[in-house]
């Protein structure tokens, strides 16, 4: 059924679609209409499971990650300084392997104080353990939270599914809902352990020596690796049972291309129109959607962009001292190669600001006339290209 | 006590003479196998051994510093989803984790009225990582971070507590085992959250010695220092061992953490005892006569 929702609706209703037992909250914006759409549900008996109203986001994961070790199926959702509160407490969360789901609205992290889409919020978590997935509007994000159970309750690690703020979070676009029995097919039987096991008592997560503490966390960066191929997996079923899958990366027209557009969340959406009318204009561009951030995709990065001259990537993100964080890593991915491509670094779209596809365009064209990229990134604030 | 009962294996990592122990050990007890303890950073975490060892014969989660009260709630409420009842979740929390760090948590879930036992043993400093002082280190006191004495007083727990209108507060010592598991009782047989603060004297931190623990807790409650009552529903104040009224002196001088005191000071925390007697016996008959 299609209903005309916001990104922020389209994430409750897949809560309720899955089940959910126990959700945990706090407000903050722009994440707070998906709080107060699932106090609705809860109040009229749409979801059946339990609402905590948490005194704080550091509180409201504290609870998601002790219940779901008491084997029920946990939700909270969050933005911003709520997911930099919540810091400490999401490295318990993948340690601890429990199968969490997060929805996160991306919020510029202050100062200064500001409310529009940066992606810095959820990527100043990517080495707490959580696996990351980048959705572009809110059909995406609907569908990513039923994958996201089915991948977390799977591999046992916590998953951040993501929205830009505002764009994402509050444009109104038409959603399919999916059928709840198709969804109850989907997802793996609701039969999560319970961890206090009054027959075989243990204390979780004591003290371990150094010994214990490395074969804990390589196992865990193990699975973690291991997670892609369940990520892969759990959209390719999700496809054939629903009609739509995104997969981990998306790449457009880029057999051909020369030069290559790399995005991640709603920016994809206008970089896809920059592309149509760059190549109407006879420029042979392509587009890779980066939608996995933890694991990184780095093969099928290398596989869809080794043979290119050019790569343009575009970061609603900063690293201070550094650059953009995806273009990083996908530096980080082709470092070893042979014959790479040059790889341009952009940063723009922070707190929202506008980045239209023939901004986008105008960017394309300049990294085709130049002769080397700068080693830092490019500011596309306050740069005429 | 049958030590076949003990659910605190000996064995455990407490100090010699250590207070928490015996208050794990009483608490533990009294609630029986089907119990879920938390912990969080303190001395009760050391107490509880190191993986794959466990002190503790009932399941417990090791959480983080600031967050006994939300653990609980979560473990709480995921129980009741899955239809289990008869289980109680305790929280064991130390004076830092509940005093200073973990106090807008124990908050959140005591305004809610959470389901479960929030036990603090409250050893008046942080012993854990070796004698600082917390907002519950009493006034004068010596620590290694108040090396002249702390010039501020002990946060008034109880009262915060109180203030959250919970179905059941207590205060307790090891001193007085039978007045501590009886409380330990009530609370069990309630249902919301229900709080215990328990004096867990500390011989390492207070610098006395290790046969002195039992007779200090005593002394803390019979020069009251640290009575021993209860308020139900945050309304109603009961006194469950009158205290004889023993000069605080006899209470401070067996303490190393108080060898600096002058008798001025001695004399101006008899009066602020006084005084906070008073303010009690208020709260106990003013519910009387209503």
């Amino acid at each position: 059924m299609v209903e005309l929702l916001s990104g922020n609706y389209a994430i409750a209703e897949a809560v309720r679609l899955c089940d959910v037992d126990f959700i945990a909250a706090y407000p903050i914006t722009p994440q707070t209409p998906i709080y107060e759409k699932i106090s609705e549900m809860v109040s009229d008996g749409k979801i059946r499971g339990q609402m905590m109203r948490a005194e704080s986001e550091h509180s409201a994961m504290a609870a998601c990650i002790s219940a779901s070790l008491t084997g029920v199926r946990v939700f909270t959702a969050s933005s911003s300084q709520g997911i930099a509160f919540m810091h400490e407490m999401l490295h318990f969360a993948s340690g601890n392997r429990v199968p969490i789901v997060m929805g996160c609205v991306n919020r510029v992290v202050s100062s200064p104080w500001a409310f529009g889409s940066d992606q810095t919020d959820t990527l100043s978590q990517r080495d707490t353990g959580w696996l990351q997935l980048y959705c572009e509007n809110g059909q995406e994000a609907l569908d990513t939270v039923i994958m996201a159970y089915r991948v977390a309750e799977t591999v046992f690690l916590p998953v951040m599914v993501i929205i830009d703020g505002f764009y994402t979070s509050h444009f109104i676009e038409p959603v399919d809902i999916p059928e709840k029995e198709n969804v109850d097919r989907y997802l793996p039987p609701k039969n999560l352990p319970n961890r206090f096991d009054h027959r075989n008592p243990a204390f979780l997560q004591n003290v371990v020596d150094a010994f214990y503490y490395s074969e804990f966390k390589k196992r865990q960066f193990e699975d973690t690796l291991r997670a892609k191929d369940v990520i892969v997996e759990a959209d390719r079923i999700f496809g054939d049972t629903f009609g739509r899958s995104y997969g981990i990366v998306e790449a457009v027209h880029l057999d051909d291309a020369e030069i290559g557009i790399v995005t991640s969340g709603a920016i994809t959406s206008c970089a896809r129109l920059s592309v149509r009318n760059l190549r109407e204009k006879g420029i042979k561009a392509g587009l890779l959607k980066i939608k996995l951030f933890r694991p990184f995709p780095y093969e099928e990065v290398v596989r869809y962009l080794s043979h290119l001259k050019k790569v343009v990537v575009i970061d609603r993100n900063v690293s201070v001292g550094k650059g953009g964080i995806f273009c990083d890593e996908l530096k980080a991915s082709m470092c070893n190669l042979e014959n790479r491509p040059q790889i341009y670094g952009f940063i723009g779209g922070l707190c929202g600001e506008d980045l239209p596809p023939e901004l986008i365009e105008k960017i394309t064209l300049y990294v085709l006339r130049e002769e080397k990229p700068p080693e830092m990134p490019i500011w596309i604030h306050g740069t005429n290209f | 006590m049958d030590t076949r009962d003990e659910l605190l294996r000996q064995g455990h990592l407490a100090c010699p003479g250590c207070g928490l122990a015996v208050a794990m050990r009483l608490v533990l007890s009294v609630l029986g196998q089907k119990t879920i303890v938390v912990i969080i950073p303190s001395c009760e975490a050391v107490i509880s051994a190191t993986y794959p060892l466990s002190a503790l014969k009932v399941p417990a989660f090791h959480s983080a510093f600031v967050i006994a009260g939300a653990t609980a709630s979560g473990i709480s409420r995921a129980l009741k989803i899955r239809g289990e009842d008869d289980i109680t979740v305790l929280a064991f929390a130390g004076d830092g984790g509940t005093y200073d760090i973990g106090l807008q948590s124990l908050s959140g879930a005591a305004e809610r009225n959470e389901d479960f036992i929030y036990v603090c043993l409250d050893n008046e400093a942080y012993m854990n990582t070796g004698i600082q002082a917390s907002s519950s280190t009493p006034y004068c006191s010596w620590t290694i971070t108040t090396p002249k004495g702390k010039r501020e007083k002990k946060k008034k727990l109880m009262d915060i507590i109180v203030a959250h209108s919970v179905p059941y507060a207590a205060t307790a010592t090891i001193g007085y085992p039978e007045d501590l598991m009886e409380k330990v009782k009530k609370a069990k047989a309630l249902r919301g959250t229900r709080f215990i603060h328990i004096l867990a004297p500390c011989p390492t931190g207070w610098r006395m010695k290790e046969d002195l623990t039992g007779i200090v807790s005593i002394l803390a409650s019979e020069t009251k220092v640290f009575p021993l009552y209860e308020v139900y529903d945050g309304e109603i104040y009961k006194i469950t061992k009158m205290p004889k009224g023993l000069p605080v002196r006899d209470y401070l001088s067996i303490q190393g953490r108080f060898s600096h005191l002058k008798d001025e000071d001695i004399e101006e925390i008899q009066r602020n005892v006084d005084r906070e007697w008073e303010r009690l016996m208020y709260l106990v008959k003013r519910n009387e006569k209503a």
